[in-house]
This record gives C-alpha cells, structure tokens and sequence, in this order.
C-alpha cells in the first residue's frame, strides 16, 4: 500500500473515529462535574484504613490486586525486553574504550545530585502512604539516581554502583514479597492482599498498615527492573560487537 | 467549552495515530505512539477533575473531607504510566534487533514483514 | 475552566503537534522530554500529584534515555555494517 493510500485510509478512519469520540464527549458529565461516585466510596474507606493518601490506598489496598498485576507486567516485559538484547550467537560483549571527556561543572552537579536523589527516591518510597508518591515513583526516582553516574562520563564507576546479580535479585525479591504480603493477608484478614496490620493515628508514617509494606516492596522491585532494563540497553550500546568473521 | 479538554486528550490519541501512520523511522513511529498513549492519561485524569476541588491526599492542612477530586482514575492512570513505559522499552529492544537483522529501520522498506 | 487550566491544554495540544511533526528521531527525544514536562504541569493542575510524580520519572526521563540508547545503538550497529559491507 502506498503511502498516499494509507494516508487516505487513516484520515477516514481518523475522521469517523473523530466524530464518535465528539459525540461520546458530548455525553460525558461535563468536565469538573461533581458527579464522581467512586470517589464518595473510596475516600471514606481510606481514611477509615488511616491511609492519608487515598491514591495509594486505592492502589495499595482497595485494588492491591491490580497492582499485583502491573507487576507482574513490569517484571515480564523486562524479561522479555533483556532476552530480546542478549548478545547473539555471533556476538560478543567487548570492554568499551574510554568514553572520553565531560565538562567538569557536569561531573560536579553528577555527583551533588546523586545522593540527593537517593535520598529523594528512599523518601518517596517510605512516604508512599501518607504523601504523594508511592513505590513505582520512588523506585523511579532511585533509579534515575544511580544513572546521573553515567552523566559525570565514568561507565565504569556506574558499573561498580550496579551488581547485575544484587539487582536482579531485588526485582525478583521484590515481586515475591508481593505476593507473600497478600498470602499473609489472606491468613491475616481473610482475604488476598487484605490490609490486616494494625493502623495507627492517622498521617503517621506507619498508620497505614500493609500500604506501607507494599509501597516499599513495589520500589525495591521497581528499582530492580529499572536497572536492570536501562543496563541490557546499556550494554548493547556500548559494548556488545559483532564477532569480526 | 467545558468540552474542550475531553477533545484536547482526543486530539492526542489521533494525533500520535497520524504520526504512526506517517512515520519514517520505527523509532519514530515509537514515540508517537507514546504520545497516543499520553492522550489516554489526559482523558483519565480529566474525567476525575471537580472544579474547586483539592488533591486527594490529606495532611495537616487538609483535614479528610470529600471535595476532593476522583482518586480511582489516577490510580488507574498510574498503572496505565508504567504499563505503556514497559511497552515501550520492549518495542525499543525489538526496533533494535531489526534494524541489525535488516539494515534499515524504515517501515517501507521492511520487505519481510509484508503480508 | 481557569486562565491555567486553558494554558495548559493548549500547551499539551501544542507539544504533542510538535513532538509527532519532528522527523528526526534523535530531536524527538528532547521533544519528548519537553512534552513529559508539559503534561507533569497539566496533572498538577489538575490536581493529580501522583500522577504528575509518574509521568515525570518515566515520561521525562527514562524513556527518552531508552529512545537515546536504541538511537545509537541503530546507528553503531549501521556502521559496522557498511564497514563489514566495504571489505
């Protein structure tokens, strides 16, 4: 099909696509509506869990088993994304030559920035339940901060930082834990996944009861995966060469 | 005009589709679909937004009340984040090995994959 | 609908025409990024923190780092191609 054609065959289909998603607009509770009844059932039900950060209660409590699923998703596809950038059978990995010089001011701000980042990604983590974040975005944030070592130029130092085993270790560990805290809050509570530990006072950083233990254990494992992805790219960029025949 | 924002995440789902369709490069055809996918969160987002109401998180200064905006779609919205970041890491790592296999990484000239 | 709100809806709008009108995909990277930063402000106006803490780790950082990386690995691994293709 030429590009023309389906150029023409997308402004078609665009175009009717257009015209129901206006019309399915049109419908729509008007934007900043007051109509919002899930809300007037989840909020009531957080606070009731002492979950000051209603966003991580719905994700960590009321629908903890959605999360146990995007997991699982993160986990496979960076399975799936590491398996597809293994060196193969005609290729191997070489020592990468020196990567050259950066600006000194950029090295500088690299390595300011780096603890503090740190520092920033842990705090997001543990303050999943009663401020705004949580593990995913704290992981994140972590992540990111072990990479600025690759900002100040040195690949090797950024290798040092990062044992492929401790962070493969941790993305599996972390999906286990996962698991094992809805195993416990089956015999717990009753339920998979159920919030069964002990709530303290409300905005308390451990009043939240398993929102807290799942938020830490989704950063330790979205860490895990991040490294882990970013390195098999990494790796293939920098050192991974066809074997000269 | 209240309808306007519904259309603007419309626009970025027919918008990144257009640039899908038009695309030279896979990888470019890869970032235009993260932009797609960046309407859906628009849409979410926007579905639970109440005019004058606060963020959904208490502390000090807010104490637990319900003028708050809709907290389920931005955890639905969240999962949606990391779900299209793993897609496209795994589409990135498959433009790879093809541009190694074939040579090039435009979809016209991807002769193999012709149906 | 207030004067910030309209602001950034038509800076999304914007961002996004911008990012799929740019060809070359090692500028699109930076556009991007740009266009994480755009919706990180649309969510915080829509009061959606979380959300904006979401998309800023992913959408401004790791996936233009990831489109980066798959660029040069494309273009390295063209390159020992035409110099293998030469001999």
């Amino acid at each position: 099909m030429t590009r023309r054609a389906r150029l023409l065959l997308f402004l078609c289909g665009g175009g009717v696509l257009a015209a129901l998603f206006v019309a399915g607009a049109v419908g729509m509770p008007g934007f900043g509506s007051t109509h919002h009844p899930d809300r007037d059932l989840a909020v009531p039900a957080a606070v009731s869990h002492g979950t000051a950060n209603v966003v991580s209660a719905v994700n960590f409590d009321q629908r903890a088993i959605d999360t146990f699923g995007e997991e699982t998703i993160l986990i496979a596809s960076t399975i799936g994304a590491v398996a597809l950038l293994r060196p193969a059978r005609g290729e191997t990995e070489r020592h990468p030559p020196d990567l050259g010089r950066t600006l000194e001011s950029t090295r500088l701000i690299g390595y300011l920035l780096m603890p503090l980042t740190l520092v920033l990604g842990a705090d997001v983590v543990l303050h999943g339940g009663i401020t705004p974040g949580g593990g995913f975005q704290g992981g994140v944030v972590l992540a990111t901060g072990i990479h600025l070592l690759y900002v100040t130029g040195s690949y090797p130092a950024l290798e040092r930082f990062r044992p492929m085993g401790a962070y493969r270790t941790a993305e599996a560990l972390g999906a286990a834990a996962f698991a094992a805290v809805g195993a416990a809050g089956l015999i717990g509570s009753g339920s998979f996944l159920g919030n069964f530990l002990p709530t303290g006072s409300f905005g308390q950083i451990l009043s939240t009861g398993t929102v807290q233990v799942l938020s830490a254990v989704v950063g330790v494992e979205v860490l895990g995966s991040a490294v882990v992805l970013l390195a098999a790219f990494f790796e293939q960029e920098i050192s991974v060469r066809k074997n000269e025949s | 005009m209240s309808l306007s924002a519904y259309l603007v995440a419309g626009y970025l789902v027919l918008i990144g589709c257009y640039g899908i369709v038009r695309s030279r490069h896979l990888v470019h055809a890869i970032v235009c679909l993260a932009v797609a996918q960046s309407g859906t969160y628009v849409l979410l987002v926007t579905i639970g937004y109440q005019k004058g109401a606060r963020a959904p998180v208490f502390g000090s200064t807010t104490r637990p009340n319900r003028h708050v905006v809709d907290p389920v779609v931005q955890a639905m919205t969240l999962t949606d984040i990391v779900v299209s970041a793993t897609v496209t890491a795994l589409l990135l790592a498959l433009s790879i090995q093809i541009n190694k296999r074939h040579g090039t990484a435009d979809p016209d000239e991807l002769v193999a994959l012709r149906g | 609908m207030t004067a910030i709100l309209v602001l950034a809806l038509v800076l999304t709008a914007g961002a996004a025409t911008v990012v799929v009108l740019t060809d070359a995909p090692a500028r699109q990277a930076v556009t991007l990024s740009a266009f994480g930063l755009v919706l990180v402000l649309l969510f915080m106006v829509l009061q959606a923190p979380d959300v904006a803490l979401s998309e800023l780790g992913v959408g401004t950082a790791i996936v233009p780092l990831l489109v980066m990386l798959a660029l040069n690995t494309m273009r390295k691994d063209r390159a020992d191609r035409d110099r293998r293709d030469r001999r």
